[in-house]
């Protein structure tokens, strides 16, 4: 799997591809190329989800408008946030 | 020129108008309750109201009492009581002295007519309920933007998963038009790109400010989504039509926050535990393969000087090289990765805590104290230290406001 396959996968579909690997891996069935390769792919995968854990703080925003089918938005402020300090 | 009166003049004049009048004294009212409030000091307050009118109401705690039944919003009662006029607020009210139940209110005749159309329909089914995704990327949330709802949804899911994006569409939820902005808002968040997942719902309110959650158009309008939704009004008591119709009903906005994204810490920790056994795995069949792969190559049959074998002697070396390779380069990156994870889980870890000089108190049954009230002084606790445990009586204690986890005054 490539790097743009890999960032095309949601955090769910990842993990779920993850555990697929691990169980292929435990039962030890395949070739040892296919083994590898497996392998392989779970590290990526692993480092790709915890890459995601990672990310950086999420945009809050609020829907302005869609004006001919173009959507509008811009920062939503929660006047309480600031207090919070978070 | 006519004489001046004060504002206290003129509602003294008025109150004495109302109260001398002996009708009014004793009167009895039919209506519907809204509004309806119990005060901390037991008083209750609510309105009383039919098609056209609403009456303030208060009854006294002395009076209300004995009071058979639990008024709540939406209940047609009758009330007794006296009309008088407060001149605080410059309103006339019924003092309510007795109360009864007088029958179903209109409102929760229309919830019931309602509900039982869309469960014959089958709109409640949980055949029809759609799972929700275990990690949104991106959340719709469908409310008023100047609610509390609003911010509470920000702020719970952000302290979960700070990296989820929340998209607010603004909705009216209270007042007549309410009803059909929530059901625009959800069929237009429906033709938004990237949304996962959506949450609608408000703060708590009278059944009159929660009502447009209890109208069809809202109930179809859930229905028709294609994204799942998480509804969330009012209070953990109110129950909508809108949360039988939902993917998932949460008890509060806070609470669809908490069950609409998952806590990074706990991720953190399955991920983790995934790394571990794909490790362990990837070695386990790294040391199978190689096992096998020198019993075969000390095989007798190809350690025969045969003429094929000679001929692929080079690949089999050139292979044997590829693998130990592959086995090393796996190895130290599966081990990179570990020594990285092992630090993670270390931090996350309690111990890290008692190392900085953290301790945790429990009692005899293994329980946690977080207060000073949970124990009594004679009472035997025993203190968890980064090493070692100590067993401790406690002598006095003291309880503070500010500081639930102090411990001063627990002399050991």
């Amino acid at each position: 799997m490539n790097q743009a396959e890999l960032k095309e996968k949601s955090f769910e579909e990842a993990i779920a591809r993850l555990e697929q690997i691990i169980e292929l891996l435990e039962k030890g069935e395949l070739s040892l190329e296919e083994n590898l390769k497996l392998f392989e792919e779970g590290i990526a995968l692993a480092r790709h989800c915890r890459n995601r854990l990672d990310e950086a703080q999420g945009k809050v925003e609020i829907l302005l408008g869609v004006e001919e089918g173009e959507v509008k938005t811009g920062p939503f402020q929660a006047e309480e946030e600031e207090k919070t300090g978070e | 020129m006519a004489k001046i009166y004060t504002v206290s003049e003129l509602t003294g004049y008025i109150k004495a108008l109302i109260e001398r009048d002996a009708a009014l004294a004793g009167v009895w009212v039919k209506g519907e309750i809204s509004n309806f409030t119990r005060h901390s000091s037991g008083h209750m307050y609510f309105t009383l109201k039919d098609e056209r009118a609403r009456l303030r109401c208060v009854m006294f705690r002395t009076e209300n009492r004995l009071l058979p039944f639990e008024p709540a919003d939406g209940m047609a009662v009758l009330a007794a009581g006296r009309v008088a006029v407060y001149p605080k607020s410059g309103e006339y009210q019924l003092y309510v002295e007795q109360m009864e139940v007088a029958g179903i209110g209109s409102l929760y005749l229309a919830f019931e007519e309602l509900k039982k159309r869309l469960a014959q329909e089958g709109l409640f089914d949980p055949a029809r309920k759609k799972p929700l995704p275990a990690f949104p990327a991106k959340i719709g949330v469908i409310t008023s933007p100047t609610g509390a709802a609003v911010r509470d949804i920000i702020r719970i899911a952000r302290r979960r998963f700070p990296s989820v994006d929340l998209l607010v569409i603004p909705a009216q939820v209270q007042g007549d038009q309410a009803a059909q902005s929530i059901s625009a808002a959800l069929h237009l968040a429906n033709t938004l790109p990237d949304l996962d997942l959506l949450i609608v719902g408000r703060g708590g309110g009278s059944i009159e400010e929660l009502w447009a959650f209890n109208e069809e158009i809202v109930a179809r309008a859930i229905a028709a989504s294609r994204l799942p939704v998480i509804s969330a009004v009012g209070h953990e008591t109110d129950f909508t039509i809108a949360d039988m119709v939902a993917d998932l009903r949460a008890p509060t906005p806070s609470g669809a926050a908490e069950v609409a994204v998952p806590e990074l810490g706990e991720l953190r920790r399955r991920l983790l535990m995934m790394t571990e056994r794909l490790r362990m795995a990837g070695l386990r069949v790294l040391e199978r393969k190689r096992d096998r792969w020198a019993e075969m190559a000390g095989h007798p049959a190809l350690l025969k000087p045969q003429r094929w074998l000679d001929i692929k002697r080079q690949r089999v070396d050139e292979a044997e090289e590829r693998l130990a390779r592959a086995i090393r380069n796996l190895l130290e990156k599966a081990e990179a990765v570990f020594h990285k994870e092992l630090a993670t889980l270390d931090a996350l870890s309690p111990l890290a805590t008692l190392r900085r000089g953290y301790s945790i108190c429990r009692k005899e049954d293994g329980r946690v104290v977080r207060e000073a009230g949970e124990v009594a002084p004679g009472e035997r606790v025993r203190v968890i230290l980064s090493r070692g445990e100590l067993s401790c009586t406690v002598n006095r204690r003291e309880e503070t406001l500010d500081e639930p986890g102090g411990t001063e005054g627990k002399e050991l």
